[in-house]
C-alpha cells in the first residue's frame, strides 16, 4: 500500500510539472499585455513596466525563474492587484469557494444517492419517474438559471433570504442549492443505474435465498457495490465545485476563486493564471488518488495492496 | 428515447416560462412613484441613520494614489484623500489642500500654490508641500513604474520626460516646496486645463515618513494608509477584498459639510443580481448597468439615474487597406449606419447618436459654453449619399467587391452592436462583405496596436477635461492612431493648439473645432457612432450624489439621506 502511494505521488509530481510547463507557455501565447491602459503608453513607458515585472527576459529565462520561485513557494505578484502576492490572493479567495463547493457536494451526494437508491428500489413507479425528472432537470438546466430563479423568487419576491453577498450561514443557502442541482442529478442517475444492475446480480439473489431482509440486502450488499461509479465521477466533480463556479459566484456576489480565475485569464494576469492553475492541478491529482484508495475501502475486490483479501 | 426528449422539452419550457415571468414581473413594482419630489427648495428632513450601501462591480486594484490606473481606485481615493484641488458637483474646480486657486507667471508656465495650514493626516502629521513633492517624484520614478506616472507627466511637467529617459534626476522634476506651505510647479509649457488636471489622484500628496515606515506594507489594507479626505477607510482587506467601509473623517477641514456617517461597499459583478439586491432594499446605489433587458424594468422610475458620460464609440478604418485609403469609401461607411436605430433599438440604454468626436457635456470654453454647442455636427446618417459615394469610391479604386475584417469585442453589448453595423453596411453598400471577429478586450487592443484589422469598433474615455484628450489621438504617426491616418493640416492645428495658441484660449478652441471638422467632415478618418450613457439605480432618498466626467466617477461627500 505504502509503495503504491509513493509510486502514485511520483507520477503526480511528473503530472504537475507537465501541467505547469504547458500552462506557462500556452499562457504566453495569449496576445495582449497584462497591464491596464497599456495602449495609452509610449514605448519607453512600456519598457519601464515590462522591466519591472521581468517580462522583458527571454521566455526560457522567465520560465526558469518561475519554476525556481515556485519550488520555494513564491508564486509571484498579481499584475491587476497592485502589490498583492498570488498566494495571498488564493488564500483569501479559496475559503468561500471551498465551503460552497463542499456544501453543494454534500447536499448533492446525499440527496442524489438517496434519490437514485429509492428510484432503483421502486423501479417504474411514480417515485422512480419523479427522481428521474429531478435528475433530468438538474442535468440539463444550467446552474445560473436556478440561481436567477432562486434569487428572484426566494429573496426578492418572498424576502426569505438575502439576495446576495457572503456574510453568514444564511447567505450560503441559495448558492448551495443552485450549485447542488448538478451533483444531485449526476449522483441520482449513476446510482439508479448501478443499483438496478447490482440488484439483478447473482450474489443478491443468493442473499435473498439466505433470507436476508430487504433492508439488509439493499444497504449492506447492493449499496456498497453500487457506490463505486458514483465515487469515480464525484471525486473530480468535487474538485471543480470547490475551486469555484464563475456564474454562481457572480450572481450571488461571493468572493470566490472561480470568478478570479476567469478574470485573470481575460486580464493576462500571468502569475494568477499560473497560481490558480497549479492549485487546481494539485487538488485534482490528490482527489484522484483519494478516489483510487477509496475504491479499495468500498469494494474489497479491487483492493490494491495485493495483501490479504477477505 | 422519445419519452425522455419530450420530458426534457417540457421541463425546459416550464423553467423558461418561469424565468420569463420573473423578468416581466419586475416592472410593475418598481414604478411606484417616490415621495420627496414635490418639496424642492424646502429643507428636506434628514434620516436618522446617515448610512449608505453601495454596490461596486469590481475590487479596488490599489489605494496607493501613485499606482492608480482605474476609475474605482480614483473614486475611492477621491473619497478618502484630497489633492490640491477637487471637482465639485458641477465639475467646477474647487480648492482642496490648496488655499485658493494658483497664481501664474506671465507665460502661465509656472504656478505658485499656497496650501492651507494646520491640515493633518489621519496620524496627526501635518500636511505640507513636501508631501506633494514626494508623491510626484515617486510617480515619475522609473523604479516605481507607476502605470499613469509618465503618461500624465511627460511633456507637461518640467523634466518629466528627461527623468524617464534617464537624463535628469528626480529632484529636477518641476515641483518644488518653497516652504512648508508653498508649492511651485513648473510646466513644460502653459496648459489651459492645468487646474482640472491637478484634481487627478496621481497628483495627491503622500507622507514620506509614513511611507518609509510602512515599507512594502504601504497601502496593503485600510490600516496601512493615511487619510486626509472627507472619509476614512475603516475596513478593507487589500486589493482582493470585496467589501470595504468608509466612515466620516471628523478631522477633515471641511467636515461640517459632510452629513453622511458611513458607506458600506460590496462587490457585485452580475448586473441583474445588483438590480435584484437594489429591489430587495439591500443596496442604495448599484454599479453601472448597461443591459437593456434590465433597464427596461426600471424605465421611467425615480430610481433610475441616467446621464451621458464622455465615452465615445467609433468605427476605426484602417487606411493600410487600399479600399479604406479612399476617402469616399470611408465616408460611405460612416454615413451608412443608422445611428439613431443603433442607440434607440439596439443599445436602448439612453446612449445618444454621435455626429461628432468630442463628447457632449465635457469641455467648456471661456464663456462656459459646451464645446459641442459651438462646433458643428458631421457625418450624420445619410444612406442615399452613402450609396453615391460608395459607387464613386469603387470607381476610383477600380474595385468591384470589397471584403473587410471587422474586429469587435466579445461582450454581449458588442456582439449585438457589431451584428447591427454589419447588417447596415452590407445592405446599404452593394458588393461589401464584412467578417466579424469577436475577441476579448486585450486582444482587440493588441490587434489595434498591430493594425491587424480593416474595421475596428473601439472607444475612448478622457484623461483630462479638454478636447485635446480626443483630438491628439489622430496626429500623423501618433501613439493612438493605429490606422495609418495622416493629414498635415490636422497636425498643424493640433500643434498650434498645444503651443502658440495656449495663451489665447478662444483661438485655441477654434483651432480644435476646425481640426475636428477636418478629421470628420473632410477626411472621415473615423466613423463616430455613439456617446455612451451611464445608468445606475439610486435610492430616491439619497440626495446630493455627484458624478464626474473624468478621473473619479463619483463624489460621496455631499450626499444626504432624507426621510
Amino acid at each position: 500500500m505504502v509503495k503504491y502511494i509513493l509510486q502514485r505521488v511520483g507520477y503526480m509530481i511528473i503530472t504537475l510539472f507537465i501541467v505547469t510547463t504547458l500552462t506557462f507557455f500556452l499562457m504566453k501565447l495569449i496576445p495582449g499585455s497584462p497591464f491596464n491602459n497599456f495602449e495609452k503608453l509610449t514605448e519607453v513607458q512600456r519598457e519601464i513596466l515590462l522591466d519591472k515585472y521581468g517580462l522583458n527576459e527571454p521566455l526560457p529565462v522567465q520560465y526558469y525563474q518561475y519554476m525556481v520561485n515556485m519550488v520555494k513557494g513564491d508564486l509571484g505578484i498579481s499584475f491587476q492587484f497592485d502589490n498583492t502576492p498570488v498566494t495571498k490572493l488564493i488564500a483569501n479567495r479559496i475559503g468561500p469557494s471551498a465551503q460552497l463547493g463542499l456544501q453543494a457536494m454534500i447536499v448533492g451526494a446525499v440527496l442524489g444517492i438517496f434519490l437514485g437508491v429509492i428510484a432503483a428500489l421502486k423501479q417504474n413507479t411514480w417515485i422512480d419517474y419523479g427522481s428521474t425528472f429531478i435528475a433530468v432537470v438538474g442535468k440539463s438546466v444550467p446552474s445560473f438559471i436556478f440561481a436567477g430563479l432562486l434569487q428572484y423568487y426566494v429573496s426578492v419576491k418572498l424576502g426569505w433570504l438575502p439576495v446576495m453577498l457572503w456574510k453568514g450561514p444564511e447567505y450560503t443557502i441559495l448558492p448551495t442549492i443552485a450549485l447542488a442541482m448538478f451533483p444531485i442529478s449526476i449522483a441520482a442517475r449513476f446510482m439508479r443505474t448501478e443499483m438496478i444492475e447490482v440488484l439483478g446480480s447473482d450474489y443478491i439473489t443468493l442473499a435473498r435465498a439466505k433470507g436476508a431482509s430487504r433492508w439488509q440486502i439493499s444497504v449492506k450488499h447492493a449499496l456498497r457495490n453500487a457506490l463505486i461509479p458514483v465515487v469515480t465521477v464525484m471525486g473530480p466533480l468535487a474538485v471543480s465545485l470547490m475551486t469555484g463556479s464563475l456564474v454562481i459566484e457572480q450572481i450571488f456576489g461571493i468572493p470566490g476563486l472561480g470568478e478570479q480565475f476567469v478574470k485573470s485569464i481575460n486580464m493576462n494576469d500571468y502569475p494568477v493564471i499560473m497560481g490558480t492553475n497549479i492549485l487546481f492541478a494539485v487538488l485534482f491529482v490528490v482527489v484522484i488518488l483519494i478516489v483510487d484508495i477509496l475504491y479499495g475501502i468500498i469494494d474489497p475486490r479491487i483492493r490494491i495492496s495485493g495483501g490479504k483479501a477477505k | 428515447m422519445k419519452k425522455s426528449k419530450l420530458s426534457l422539452l417540457l421541463v425546459l419550457s416550464l423553467v423558461l416560462s418561469m424565468f420569463l415571468a420573473a423578468c416581466s414581473g419586475g416592472d410593475k413594482e418598481e414604478t411606484g412613484k417616490n415621495e420627496g419630489k414635490n418639496n424642492a427648495g424646502s429643507e428636506e428632513q434628514l434620516a436618522d441613520k446617515q448610512e449608505l450601501n453601495v454596490l461596486e462591480s469590481a475590487e479596488i486594484p490599489t489605494m496607493d494614489s501613485v499606482m492608480g490606473q482605474d476609475t474605482l481606485s480614483f473614486t475611492t481615493l477621491n473619497a478618502v484623500n484630497e489633492g490640491l484641488y477637487r471637482l465639485d458637483a458641477d465639475q467646477k474646480v474647487i480648492p482642496g489642500v490648496a488655499d485658493g486657486m494658483p497664481t501664474y507667471n506671465d507665460d502661465k508656465s509656472v504656478l505658485t500654490i499656497k496650501l492651507k495650514q494646520d491640515l493633518k493626516w489621519s496620524n496627526g502629521e501635518p500636511i505640507t508641500a513636501k508631501d506633494f513633492v514626494f508623491a510626484w517624484q515617486r510617480a515619475i520614478d522609473p523604479k516605481v513604474a507607476a502605470p499613469y506616472g509618465a503618461y500624465f507627466m511627460e511633456g507637461k511637467i518640467k523634466n518629466a520626460s528627461e527623468i524617464v529617459a534617464g537624463t535628469a534626476k528626480l529632484e529636477d522634476l518641476g515641483i518644488v516646496a518653497k516652504d512648508d506651505y508653498t508649492l511651485e510647479i513648473t510646466l513644460v509649457r502653459a496648459l489651459p486645463y492645468i487646474e482640472s488636471y491637478l484634481t487627478f489622484p496621481l497628483f495627491y500628496p503622500q507622507n514620506q515618513k509614513y511611507f518609509e515606515e510602512q515599507g512594502a506594507d504601504y497601502a496593503k489594507d485600510a490600516a496601512h494608509l493615511l487619510y486626509n479626505g472627507p472619509f476614512k477607510m475603516t475596513k478593507w482587506d487589500g486589493p482582493t477584498g470585496t467589501e470595504w467601509v468608509l466612515e466620516k473623517n471628523a478631522d477633515y477641514w471641511n467636515a461640517k459639510e459632510t452629513t453622511l456617517e458611513k458607506i458600506n461597499f460590496n462587490v457585485s459583478k452580475d448586473p441583474q443580481a445588483s438590480a435584484n439586491a437594489y429591489t430587495a432594499g439591500e443596496a442604495d446605489i448599484t454599479p453601472k448597468l448597461a443591459q437593456a433587458a434590465i433597464l427596461s424594468q426600471f424605465e421611467g422610475a425615480d430610481d433610475l439615474l441616467r446621464y451621458q458620460e464622455p465615452s465615445i464609440w467609433w468605427l476605426k478604418m484602417n487606411e493600410k487597406n487600399p479600399a479604406l485609403k479612399n476617402v469616399n469609401i470611408r465616408k460611405a461607411i460612416a454615413l451608412s449606419v443608422d445611428k439613431k436605430a443603433l442607440v434607440d433599438d439596439v443599445l436602448a440604454n439612453g446612449s445618444i447618436a454621435a455626429d461628432f468626436l468630442v463628447p457632449k457635456g465635457f469641455s467648456f470654453d471661456t464663456n462656459n459654453k459646451d464645446f459641442r454647442d459651438t462646433a458643428g455636427t458631421y457625418l450624420s446618417t445619410d444612406k442615399e449619399e452613402a450609396k453615391k459615394l460608395w459607387e464613386q469610391g469603387l470607381k476610383e479604386t477600380g474595385l468591384k467587391e470589397v471584403s473587410f475584417t471587422y474586429v469587435g469585442q466579445d461582450t454581449e453589448t458588442s456582439k449585438v452592436t457589431d451584428a447591427f453595423i454589419k447588417d447596415q453596411l452590407e445592405k446599404n453598400l452593394p458588393g461589401l462583405k464584412i467578417t466579424i471577429e469577436a475577441v476579448p478586450f486585450k486582444i482587440r487592443i493588441a490587434r489595434e496596436d498591430a493594425e491587424d484589422y480593416d474595421l475596428l469598433m473601439g472607444g475612448w474615455g478622457p484623461d483630462y477635461a479638454d478636447p485635446m484628450t480626443y483630438m491628439d489621438l489622430w496626429v500623423t504617426g501618433g501613439g493612438q492612431n493605429h490606422m495609418s491616418y495622416g493629414n498635415p493640416e490636422f497636425d498643424k492645428l493640433i500643434k498650434s493648439a498645444n503651443e502658440e495658441l495656449v495663451a489665447t484660449p478662444d483661438d485655441r478652441w477654434k483651432a480644435l473645432q476646425d481640426a475636428e471638422k477636418i478629421l470628420l467632415e473632410d477626411d472621415a478618418a473615423i466613423a463616430p457612432l455613439y456617446q455612451r450613457s451611464v445608468n445606475i439605480l439610486i435610492n430616491p432618498k439619497v440626495k446630493g450624489f455627484a458624478h464626474h466626467a473624468f478621473g473619479p466617477d463619483y463624489s460621496y461627500q455631499w450626499i444626504k439621506i432624507t426621510k
